[in-house]
C-alpha cells in the first residue's frame, strides 16, 4: 500500500517537474525572435547573431535539463521507494 | 505493448578494484575513438602543399573550422586550445551520431559527459590558477563581497554540473521520445491491422515505417550536431572567462 501511494505521488511529481519546460520554451522563443527582428535590422551579422543566440537558448534550457533529468530519476531510478 | 528503456547494459566486469563494469558505453566510446583516429589517419594520408587532394581539401576545411570557433570565440592568443576543442567537438559530435547506427550513444550515458566537463572543469580551474596565482584563486571566491562566498562556490560546481547535465540530458531524451514514439506506432499498427485474422498480417508493424526517420534527423543528426557546438562553446567562453 504504501508502495503504490509512493508510486502515485511520483507519477504526479515527474508531471509537476516537466511543467519547468514552459519556462525554457517561453525564453527560448522570445530570444530567437529577437534575434530573427536583429538579423533583420543587420543581414551582415548574421553569423555572430545565430552562435550568440545558439549559446544564449543553450544556457536558458538548463532549467528545462534539470527538471527533464528529475523526472529521468523519478521515472527510471527512483530513489523514493527504496525508503520504505 | 511493452516499451523498455533501460539505461547501459554493463557487458561483462573487470575482476579488479573490487569489479569494474565495462558497460556499452565503454565499448561505444572505444568504438568511436578508433574510428575518429582511422578517420583522421585516411583524410591526413598522402598530404602535399602544392598538390592538395580531395580528402585533404575535407581535412583544412575541419581544421579552419575549429580554428575560427576559437579565434572568435576566445582570441588569436588561444591557438593552443584547437586541439583540444576540436577534439571534444570530433567525440562529442561522434558519440551522440552514432544513434543513426542503432547503437547506444555514449552520451546518453551520465558518466560520459561528467567525464567530458570534469576534464573543462580542471582547465578552468587551471586557468583561474594561472592568471591569479594562488592568493587570487581563492580570494576571487570572496568577491565582490565576502557574503557571497557560499554562493560562488557552488556556482563553481555548478559550471561543470550544468555542462554534463545539459549534454545528457539532450541526447538521452532523445533516446527515451524515440523509444515512446516506437512503442506508441507499434500499437498504432496492431489497432490498424488487429482485426485481420492472420497473426502474421497482424504483427506487420506499418507505421514504423518513415515516422521514426523525421525523429532521427532532429535527434540525432541536428541535436548531436547543436549539442557538440554548444559543449564546445561553453568549454570556449569558460576557460576564456577564467583566464580573465
Amino acid at each position: 500500500m504504501e508502495r503504490a501511494i509512493v508510486l502515485a505521488a511520483s507519477a504526479i511529481g515527474i508531471g509537476l517537474a516537466m511543467i519547468a519546460g514552459l519556462g525554457p520554451g517561453i525564453g527560448e522563443g522570445y530570444a530567437v525572435g529577437q534575434a530573427c527582428a536583429a538579423i533583420g535590422r543587420q543581414p551582415e551579422a548574421q553569423g555572430k547573431i545565430q552562435s550568440t543566440m545558439i549559446l544564449g537558448c543553450a544556457i536558458a534550457e538548463t532549467t528545462g535539463i534539470y527538471s527533464l533529468v528529475v523526472s529521468l530519476i523519478l521515472l527510471f531510478a527512483n530513489p523514493l521507494v527504496n525508503l520504505l | 505493448m511493452n516499451v523498455s528503456i533501460n539505461g547501459p547494459k554493463i557487458l561483462f566486469t573487470l575482476p579488479i578494484f573490487g569489479g569494474i563494469n565495462i558497460t556499452e558505453s565503454v565499448r561505444n566510446t572505444w568504438l568511436v575513438l578508433i574510428f575518429a583516429a582511422v578517420f583522421c589517419r585516411w583524410l591526413t594520408k598522402d598530404m602535399s602543399v602544392h598538390n592538395p587532394g580531395k580528402k585533404q581539401i575535407v581535412a583544412e576545411k575541419l581544421v579552419l573550422f575549429v580554428r575560427g570557433l576559437v579565434d572568435s570565440n576566445m582570441g588569436s592568443q588561444w591557438a593552443h586550445m584547437v586541439p583540444f576543442v576540436g577534439t571534444v567537438l570530433v567525440f562529442s559530435f561522434l558519440s551522440s551520431v552514432m544513434s543513426v547506427a542503432g547503437l547506444r550513444s555514449p552520451t546518453a550515458d551520465f558518466s560520459v559527459t561528467a567525464a567530458m566537463a570534469l576534464v573543462t572543469f580542471f582547465l578552468i580551474e587551471f586557468y583561474h590558477f594561472k592568471s591569479k596565482g594562488l592568493l587570487g584563486f581563492f580570494t576571487r571566491l570572496a568577491e565582490p563581497v565576502i557574503v557571497m562566498t557560499p554562493m560562488n562556490i557552488v556556482g563553481e560546481f555548478a559550471t561543470p554540473l550544468s555542462l554534463a547535465l545539459r549534454h545528457f540530458g539532450n541526447i538521452a531524451s532523445g533516446t527515451v521520445i524515440t523509444a515512446l514514439v516506437y512503442g506508441a506506432l507499434a500499437s498504432f499498427s496492431q489497432f490498424v491491422l488487429g482485426w485481420i485474422p492472420n497473426t502474421f498480417i497482424a504483427n506487420i508493424p506499418i507505421m514504423q515505417v518513415g515516422v521514426p526517420a523525421v525523429l532521427s534527423v532532429y535527434f540525432d543528426l541536428f541535436s548531436s550536431g547543436i549539442q557538440a557546438y554548444i559543449f564546445c562553446m561553453l568549454t570556449m567562453a569558460n576557460i576564456a572567462g577564467a583566464a580573465e
